[in-house]
């Protein structure tokens, strides 16, 4: 059975494009056969972080449009065989999209693949509405900061309303998926806790993943980092976030502050 | 003699006066159009109930038996005809009505119809919202009080003709009583609201006594002034 799944957000930078790759990747590392679909058109970045630049040939514009085919914009992953991507264009803007044409391109894509995720732009405006117009589930990536947040509240109140879905009045079902969580300003009182933003947002919570150098340098490399770094903290909390999307019992890890050794040894030294 | 000549005279008087008709303009095939009529009329009966319609002619191009019979047609749908524009009227039959010209259009309010079937149904006086209010939704119901199971996220705005009941935080704006209602109340489970009203009154966030923040509260008016205190 195949599902469409938007990572939304409203606020820019929280770590939709990221999460959507590391998703993906996460998601066909498990056996699934999935597409990452980047609906930033006009700024699009899905291909730079999947590291899929120099091969995109024909975009969703293209498809949606009718100029090419749906088997000619896909793009394989190098790494796994079975996750693929369909780029934005670069060139064109968000109103190119109309929502005949991408209502046929995601009825296609649902015939084709287990899992369609949509990475949505940033904003409310067309780009961010047509990426959640035929989703069956959606991740809303937040930071634990009081933007991102509310951003996220008036996302949530958009799925509940300008969605296919709940205009037939059924739902969209909605995980809340915390990133750039730093353990030791977290313990300091300086963001929100887990608990504050769950409170706020009143939807069940997907994952947490830490704040970690890792997710930079994945995306500089052009690798989703679920595969460049799979034991790292952030690759970890990517991966349990798939299984609980694919209805796993995982338990939830809240990051705790990191004593390494290193650190152990070198406060010994400075002591 | 002279004196009932004096009454009649006084009795004719002659005055202009301008009134606001329906315009309609049938088109070809005449069939056609009436079909149109008949589906707004299956759609809101009434619509044109004991409403003056003028007809214009003027693009179409029918026989004095057509307008006749176009006429016949209209009166079968109870569509009561003031008067015939854009025909010559070598064209109408003096039982026709009269050819009139110079008419001028203007915005008519369709306010009669909207009102009779409101009125129909029985106003519900109160409005239950069973899901939060999120950032950047807007619930207005002047007709009473609105409650809600669940909390109003900051950057959302309830609008009520009553009280307001936020069985929840309530994080964003409350405006209670806006039809000047001045003994409705705002009521919530948790204090953390970017401006609360009743009847134009308002405090914003920082009028707010920061020792209430987070606790249960109620708001209302005592005069001029709206007094914020805790609940229980």
């Amino acid at each position: 059975m195949s599902k469409v799944l938007v990572v939304t957000s409203g606020k820019g930078g929280v770590g939709k494009t990221t999460t959507t790759a590391a998703l993906g990747a996460a998601l066909a590392q498990r056996g699934d056969k999935v597409v990452v679909v980047d609906f930033d058109v006009g700024l699009r970045n899905l291909d730079l972080v999947m590291g899929a630049e120099r091969r995109v040939v024909f975009d969703l514009i293209n498809v949606v449009q009718g100029v090419a085919k749906l088997p000619q914009a896909l793009i394989r992953d190098k790494r796994l065989e079975n996750l693929w991507l369909l780029p934005a264009s670069q060139t064109r803007d968000k109103d190119a999209l109309t929502e005949e044409g991408v209502g046929k391109v995601i009825a296609e894509l649902r015939g084709r693949f287990d899992w369609v995720i949509c990475d949505s732009p940033a904003g409310i405006e067309r780009g961010a509405s047509m990426a959640m117009r035929f989703a069956d589930e959606a991740v809303i990536v937040t930071n634990p900061e009081v933007s991102s947040v509310r951003d996220s509240d008036r996302i949530i109140g958009m799925l509940d309303s300008k969605t296919v879905r709940a205009e037939k009045g059924e739902r969209v079902e909605k995980h809340i998926l915390i990133t750039r969580y730093d353990p030791s300003r977290a313990a300091r009182g300086e963001m929100l806790t887990i608990d504050d933003i769950l409170e706020i947002l009143a939807t069940p919570l997907l994952g947490i993943i830490p704040e970690s150098q890792d997710v930079l340098k994945a995306s500089n490399v052009g690798t989703p980092v679920t595969l460049s770094n799979a034991d790292g903290a952030p690759a970890r909390a990517y991966m349990d976030a798939a299984k609980r999307l694919c209805g796993e019992n995982v338990t939830m890890h809240v990051p705790a502050e990191r004593r390494g050794l290193m650190d152990r040894l070198l406060r010994r030294r400075a002591a | 003699m002279e004196a009932a000549a004096k009454v009649q005279r006084q009795m004719v008087r002659l005055r202009g006066r301008s009134y606001v008709a329906f315009v309609f303009t049938p088109t070809v095939p005449v069939q056609d159009w009436l079909h149109e009529i008949d589906a707004t009329i299956a759609r809101s009966p009434g619509f044109f109930a004991g409403r003056p319609v003028v007809i214009d002619l003027s693009s179409v191009d029918l026989s004095q038996a057509g307008i006749g019979h176009l006429l016949t047609s209209l009166q079968d749908r109870n569509i009561r005809v003031l008067g015939i524009e854009g025909v010559e009227e070598g064209r109408l039959t003096p039982m026709m009505p009269p050819l009139l010209s110079g008419g001028r259009s203007c915005v008519v309010e369709p306010s009669a119809p909207k009102k009779a079937e409101v009125k129909t149904e029985t106003k519900p006086t109160s409005l239950l919202l069973e899901n939060p209010v999120r950032s950047g939704q807007t619930v207005i119901f002047p007709e009473g009080d609105v409650t809600i199971l669940g909390s109003v996220g900051s950057g959302a705005e309830v609008v009520a003709g009553g009280s307001i009941h936020v069985y929840g935080a309530l994080r964003g704006r409350a405006m209670a009583g806006v039809n000047g209602h001045t003994s409705a109340r705002i009521y919530c489970q948790k204090i953390e609201a970017e401006l609360l009203a009743i009847d134009g009154f308002y405090q914003t966030a920082d009028d707010i006594d920061a020792a209430l923040r987070g606790k249960p509260a109620q708001a209302w008016l005592q005069g001029n002034t709206m007094r914020i205190t805790a609940l229980n």
